[in-house]
């Protein structure tokens, strides 16, 4: 059974529910035949894969949604085997060279030359060049970014790209400057109320506009979370109403947990039970980042006024240290230890 | 093969063939994107960079050329400008024979760039046939007794492989000259960089980008607002190639209405050529322009300096209203406006207001520098502006 999320997405630039101008945008560049290369960036949640598949379509029609997935093994220069997986259609690719770590580079080189060298098959095809989607480029190294600089340049005739990306920070200027940028909003509160009524009539949900106003509000403006709760209140309870508890995921409790502990008691004893629970949730592959943001805001609702800014302070120092760091536990660590020594000295009337 | 070089002949089938292309609905310059259909084919049609073109086009008539090195930042013409001048040394039918191109898409490791320039550099020189054909050929082109290797975007080949290198530059240099193309000159190692003649690529200034602009602009047929070309030009921040990317989907953005009621006139059965965009497309606009650009707009950033300039109320010491810095910040994060889009909107909002002591401000410039590195360090967005935004109001409320 597919989850509400992909049961109910949208499948054309039509169908899409908000950020109408941006279709319009994206409508006008597909049919106008020049269509340049695009760097989408935007939270995630808000709908980004969504609409580039749903322009795709409107690219190549309904012949992209045919798509069929190839395992590939690649050969580094090193000799190491790297497997990896493609989905493509005819007219198009997408890839994730993320998952091949610092290897990106490799794959990225050989299978855009590949899809550049080959002219597109299908000769009624709508456009010459065939498109590849890359998922998390902002996680492409430097060198794969380096790779793909000339082949947007050369290939441009047989070959778009679409890079998807949650910022573009990541990204170097040099490819920036050879994309178009655009930024997807996330959906705004009504917008996912409206989502969900939608997609709760075409489930013959009984629809409870209050419920759905809080869930939009919990979600953080992220639609696919939302989405996500929704099916989960309406599997959970027979009967929904406007104060049906929305189940937080286990991993949110958990920090929720954290947070309530360290601010009780701030000793190093508990410094040690929150290890635990730190590597408890990095095991289960929560992201250090959202970790730390989740904990730092829990933290930051419980805290006088003046202690929030030095909060965010440390949680932004030890975040960019999770970056640029190797061992992220010390770092989450060391957020913990710092928080309680300024929660320490604020009670103690010391200057932190 | 015989009127290969014949000129004549191929400016006669040329002319027949541009003849024919508009009749044909699929011209294929058309499905280009416009950075690439305006890519300078010739020394002269680079813009802004008048030192080097007119260096280079001296090499034209000299028949020599040293090693060279170009570097400047990304979009200022520096692949453009060799590969035309490669071009006008050596003409369509030699460029292959002579002119190797390694970027950093091709495989660069230490054995294989001896590899390459070793194979290369030992084909024979392709010569100009003798003849009629020839000479007609060589006075179009001067065709020197050497063959060029292009390194584009030299500086992300490692150390080693640029050791490496300057040994297989000396082993060839009598018959090969090498063009290192970078953007930071910085991480081209030094024994390179001093064996070539260094060509720095400037940032675009306005009035040269512009004037490409609107040439651009012109043969497109786009119509251009009061202000939108110096929109472009201060949105790209002295990149040409992002200049003309912004015009080409503004051009498409305003155009597309047209283009959609023209269709639906067409069904009437009125004008048939309604359907061509740029004849009777709308106007691109700053707000066009900005929009395409991810700037974010004025209200939004004022909302921003509002809630930084917020003091805390009812507490001995300074402080900012955190709440309401939050809120402004989570928004800007949904929204999705890049963060460093917003500190660079935000450095100049509250670097230029006179309001603020300049005592403040060089606290603040420190702030500013730390979220940067973060940013580019690939730390999350949310928490870096957050605490930029924190900061900033502290040292604003005299705190911090
Ligand atoms: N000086 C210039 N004159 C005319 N057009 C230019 C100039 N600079 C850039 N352009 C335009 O921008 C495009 C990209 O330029 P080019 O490839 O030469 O940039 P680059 O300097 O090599 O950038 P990068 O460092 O990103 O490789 C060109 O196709 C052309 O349309
Ligand atoms: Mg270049």
């Amino acid at each position: 059974m597919a989850l509400l999320v992909d049961k109910h997405r949208p499948r054309s630039l039509d169908d899409l529910t908000y950020h109408h101008g941006l279709s319009d945008r994206l409508r006008a560049l597909a049919q106008s035949g020049d269509f340049p290369h695009l760097l989408v960036y935007g939270p995630s949640g808000a709908g980004k894969k969504t609409r580039i598949t749903a322009t795709l379509k409107e690219l190549f029609g309904p012949g992209v949604e045919k798509i069929k997935i190839d395992a590939r093994v690649f050969q580094t220069t090193t000799n190491r085997k790297l497997d990896f997986n493609i989905v493509s259609s005819v007219y198009h690719m997408e890839i994730t060279p993320s998952d091949v770590g610092q290897y990106d580079r490799v794959v990225v080189q050989d299978l855009l030359k590949e899809v550049a060298q080959t002219q597109q098959v299908d000769l009624s095809a709508r456009q010459r060049f065939k498109v590849v989607v890359i998922n998390e480029a902002d996680y492409l190294t430097r060198d794969a970014q380096a790779a793909l600089r000339r082949t947007m340049e050369k290939y441009s005739p047989n070959l778009r790209l679409v890079l998807l990306a949650n910022s573009t920070a990541n990204i170097i200027a040099p490819i920036r400057s050879r994309t178009l940028l655009v930024r997807v909003a996330a959906p705004t509160e009504d917008e996912i109320v409206s989502v969900l009524t939608k997609v709760g009539t075409k489930e013959r949900y009984d629809i409870v506009e209050g419920l759905n106003k809080r869930i939009a509000k919990e979600s953080g403006r992220n639609l696919r979370k939302a989405l996500l709760m929704l099916e989960a209140v309406y599997a959970q309870n027979e009967n929904v109403s406007e104060n049906t508890r929305i189940p937080p995921p286990d991993w949110e409790v958990v920090i929720t947990q954290i947070a309530d502990e360290i601010v009780a008691e701030r000793t190093p004893a508990q410094i040690l039970q929150t290890r635990a629970k730190l590597y408890d949730l990095l095991t289960h592959c929560i992201p250090p980042t959202i970790v730390l943001k989740t904990l730092t805001m829990k933290l930051v609702s419980k805290v006088d006024d003046e202690l929030k800014p030095e909060i965010v302070k440390w949680s932004a120092f030890f975040e960019h240290r999770i970056r640029t760091g190797s061992k992220v536990i010390f770092h989450l660590e060391a957020f913990v230890a710092k928080f309680m020594r300024i929660m320490e000295s604020h009670s103690m009337g010391l200057d932190f | 093969m015989a009127n290969f070089f014949d000129i004549k002949a191929r400016k006669a089938a040329a002319a027949e063939g541009s003849s024919k292309t508009p009749t044909t609905k699929q011209e294929p310059n058309r499905m280009q994107p416009w950075v690439e259909k305006y890519r300078p084919k010739t020394l002269a049609d680079v813009t802004a960079q008048d030192h080097t073109i007119q260096i280079l086009t001296r090499t034209l008539t000299s028949s020599n050329l040293p090693h060279m090195l170009f570097y400047g930042p990304p979009g200022t013409g520096k692949t453009s400008t060799i590969l035309a001048l490669a071009k006008q040394l050596y003409g369509p039918e030699l460029m292959r024979s002579r002119v190797l191109e390694l970027n950093a898409s091709d495989e660069r490791g230490i054995s294989i760039i001896r590899e390459k320039v070793k194979d290369f550099a030992r084909q024979q020189l392709s010569a100009i046939p003798p003849g009629a054909a020839g000479k007609a050929y060589r006075e179009k082109h001067p065709v020197p007794p050497f063959k060029i290797i292009v390194l584009d975007e030299a500086d992300s080949m490692t150390q080693d492989a640029q050791t490496a290198l300057r040994r297989t530059m000396e082993a060839y240099s009598r018959i090969t000259r090498f063009c290192l193309v970078c953007n930071y000159v910085t991480r081209i190692i030094d024994p390179l960089a001093s064996r070539c003649s260094k060509f720095r690529f400037k940032s675009l200034d306005g009035s040269s980008a512009s004037a490409r602009l609107e040439h651009i602009a012109e043969a497109e047929g786009v119509k251009l607002d009061e202000g939108a070309v110096d929109a472009l030009v201060r949105c790209a921040e002295g990149d040409l190639r992002r200049a003309i990317t912004f015009l080409q989907s503004a051009a498409r953005l305003v155009g597309a209405t047209v283009a959609v009621s023209a269709g639906k006139r067409k069904k009437k059965g009125e004008e048939e050529d309604a359907m061509d965009v740029d004849a009777i497309g709308g106007t691109v606009t700053v707000r066009i322009v900005e929009e395409i650009a991810g700037v974010v707009p004025d209200d939004v950033m004022a909302r921003l300096v509002d809630a930084i300039r917020s003091p805390a109320t009812g507490k001995k010491r300074g402080g900012v209203m955190y709440e309401k810095v939050a809120k402004v910040v989570e928004d800007l994060v949904a929204d999705g406006w890049s963060a460093t889009q917003v500190t660079g909107q935000l450095y100049e909002k509250i670097l230029y207001d006179e309001m603020i002591e300049d005592k403040c401000k060089n606290r603040i410039v420190m702030v500013f520098s730390e979220a940067d590195k973060r940013l580019v360090d690939g730390a999350d967005e949310h928490l870096t502006i957050l605490d930029l935004a924190l900061r900033i109001g502290e040292i604003l409320a005299g705190k911090g």
